[in-house]
């Protein structure tokens, strides 16, 4: 792909250079600058308000300016233990939230690949069945069978533990789906091949299938790690403790908490808090970006 | 090394499609034998039976000396290469060879020196640290020999391996996997739909026919005397002429002209008559009429496409005889007639 585009790339900018300007074109930037701005001036006003504190954002509301509390609310959101029992801050609840995050995407991931493995390649008698029921969750979401999940880890003592945080998650439709068609793209020769050079069925998904899908894990390691991350609902329901919160929910928490107590709410904390949440997604994103788009769009293997 | 033996081995698809009738016949230790046959015929369902990738529904399939009708592939001490090569894509060219080694637990020294080796036989020595992707066609087509040759197998398979090269590779490299066959010594079986692949390279051919064997012979003997007309048209390029006839009183004749040849022992009744383009001379003693239509110049020969008897007929001449458009009269060699019953196609 790379290889290509480039030189094209190339051979056409020069002339492009040398056309008048077109106006469509114009319009299409201005378009999506507008647009970018849009999208990215919340965060940006987000970020700038953290540096305020908490007097003057409960006076004057969201700001554009940058004001000079930055690193210590930053600080305070981090590491000044917090809520009713002063156990929790800010580290610990990114800590909870990156293993949710990784846990609940990495199990995502090998559950689905394995229930595709099966579907694709064993003569099971009912997989097409099978599959199709696999694929018909995908109409439940979590939270129509919340509580009768809740119910379950309750009584299996799981509740405040991250097993019950996450493996309750991670099974999913959408990764068997997109495994399965992946699967089923790569070229009988080679599975063949495999068979005659005496790659038994779990050497053939290790040595071969498992490489062979590295862009596919990628592209859906990140959309799970970004949904895991964002899980709001259930964290709040199976994690009492406060030792177990996440991020997402402990910015709720920070706020509340203070309101209760009538005094002004940390704003500061609870922004900065928000800007970290943003940051490991980000991260993620940018670094598998490439794996991403190949995996979505390349189809030769 | 090893002797393969098919005993009325068929195949019927789980939907009742009948792919490979019962066929039998052996294949002597070292042989090399070609299947071929139009595209559908049923060659890959018989090679992939004798891999172990494809079920065999009827009859039993012995290498060596045991039945290995419900042995897996990988313990039938079989190699075989694929048209589309089958190289793994995210291994380099030596963990592609060296790939069967490891799975059946050899050493990594060993595999390094065997995988060393076949690299050399087959110029891959250069190429070993690269993927398949980095690799020409030919080089792929290298790769996969070299994973069959690394294992050092009783039996080769190949299905129509050269097909993905163009016409110079397929050339060379024809070649070239004769010439190691030859030098390993390994039993083979060879599927191609190219005739001319199979006449150079076979001890054997085996020609298929819509899920039937047709004839099995030497090259020499499928060319010379087809088992049938459609072995007589499928084999050779241009193919055999075949025209319809008559057998009068012992004497062969088209729409009722002077005699062509001796017919034999054949009763008299309509037949097809088969003649090789260069069993046939010009002029001379001719006196058969035959239309040129078009001279295709081929440098080395030509071939004169025209009409005998109002149907089709092809000539092939050398350079040095000259011939242009129009009537001439020819004179088709009598050895070299072949006579064909003009119902079933057998030959007579
Ligand atoms: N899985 C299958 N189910 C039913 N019919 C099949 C199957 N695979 C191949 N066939 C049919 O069997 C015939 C022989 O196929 P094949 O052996 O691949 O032919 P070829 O001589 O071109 O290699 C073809 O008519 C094909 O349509
Ligand atoms: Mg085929």
């Amino acid at each position: 792909m790379t290889e290509i585009s480039q030189p094209l790339e190339k051979a056409t900018t020069p002339k492009a250079r040398r056309k008048p300007i077109k106006w469509s074109v114009v319009g299409d930037h201005t378009v999506l600058i507008l647009g970018a701005i849009l999208m990215v001036l919340p965060v940006f006003m987000v970020f700038a308000t953290s540096s305020h504190d908490k007097i003057e954002i409960a006076r004057n509301g969201m700001q554009f300016g940058f004001g000079d509390q930055l690193a210590v609310n930053y600080g305070k959101a981090m590491f000044e233990k917090g809520g009713f029992t002063d156990t929790v801050d800010g580290s610990l609840m990114l800590m909870n939230s990156l293993i949710l995050g990784f846990g609940f995407a990495i199990g995502k991931i090998i559950i689905s690949m394995m229930a595709a493995y099966a579907i694709v390649y064993f003569r099971l008698r009912f997989a097409t069945l099978a599959f199709w029921v696999i694929f018909t969750t995908l109409l439940l979401p979590l939270e129509v069978r919340i509580l009768p999940s809740y119910e379950a880890i309750q009584r299996l003592g799981m509740a405040n533990t991250y097993s019950g945080l996450i493996i309750p998650l991670i099974a999913s439709a959408t990764g068997t789906f997109f495994f399965r068609q992946f699967f089923r793209s790569v070229p009988e020769e080679l599975v063949e091949a495999a068979r005659i050079d005496g790659a038994g069925p779990v050497k053939f998904f290790i040595d071969i299938l498992v490489p062979l899908s590295r862009t596919m894990i990628a592209a859906i390691f990140i959309i799970m790690f970004v949904f895991g991350w964002n899980q709001y609902l259930w964290p709040t329901m199976i994690t009492t403790e406060e030792s177990m919160f996440t991020l997402v929910r402990g910015i709720k928490q920070i706020t509340q908490g203070v309101i209760d107590s009538n005094d002004i709410p940390e704003f500061g904390q609870a922004l900065a808090l928000s800007i970290i949440a943003i940051i490991p997604p980000v991260l993620i994103v940018l670094f598998f970006q490439n794996w991403f788009v190949k995996g979505l769009t390349e189809s030769d293997k | 090394m090893a002797v393969v033996k098919l005993n009325a081995v068929g195949k019927t698809y789980p939907n009742g499609f009948e792919a490979v009738k019962p066929s039998s016949f052996t294949i002597a230790d070292g042989e090399f034998v070609v299947l071929v046959g139009p595209s559908g015929c049923g060659k890959s369902t018989l090679l992939r039976m004798v891999a172990g990738l494809e079920e065999i529904t009827a009859g039993t399939l012995n290498i060596g000396d045991r039945e290995v009708n419900d042995v897996d592939p990988a313990d039938r001490d079989i190699a075989m290469v694929f048209q589309n090569y089958a190289l793994y894509p995210h291994m380099t060219v030596r963990k592609n060879i060296g790939y069967g080694l490891k799975n059946r637990g050899t050493t990594a020294d060993t595999i390094e020196a065997k995988v060393q080796e076949a690299a050399k036989m087959l110029n891959l020595t250069e190429l070993l640290d690269r993927k398949p992707s980095q690799l020409s066609g030919g080089q792929r087509q290298r790769v996969a020999m070299g994973r069959a040759v690394v294992r050092d197998p009783s039996l080769f398979l190949f299905d129509e391996p050269l097909s993905n090269l163009d016409a110079k590779l397929r050339n060379q490299m024809r070649i070239e996997i004769k010439a190691l066959q030859r030098r390993l010594g390994v039993t083979s079986i060879y599927v191609t739909h190219d005739q001319v692949e199979a006449m150079t390279m076979a001890d054997r051919i085996i020609v298929l026919n819509s899920g039937e064997i047709e004839q099995i012979g030497t090259p020499a003997e499928i060319y010379h005397s087809p088992a049938s007309t459609f072995v007589a048209s499928f084999m050779g390029a241009p193919p055999m002429n075949l025209i319809e006839a008559r057998v009068e009183e012992g004497e062969i004749r088209v729409n009722g002209g002077a005699s062509i040849g001796p017919a034999g022992r054949c009763p008299s009744g309509p037949i097809q008559l088969g003649v090789r383009p260069e069993d046939v001379e010009l002029g001379g003693a001719g006196q058969t009429p035959f239309d040129i239509s078009i001279v295709e110049e081929l440098g080395a020969h030509r071939l004169l496409h025209g009409h005998l008897g109002g149907q089709p007929f092809t000539v092939h001449v050398g350079k040095e005889v000259a011939a242009a458009p129009g009537t001439t009269q020819i004179h088709l060699k009598p050895e070299a007639l072949r006579l064909f019953d003009s119902q079933t196609g057998k030959a007579m």
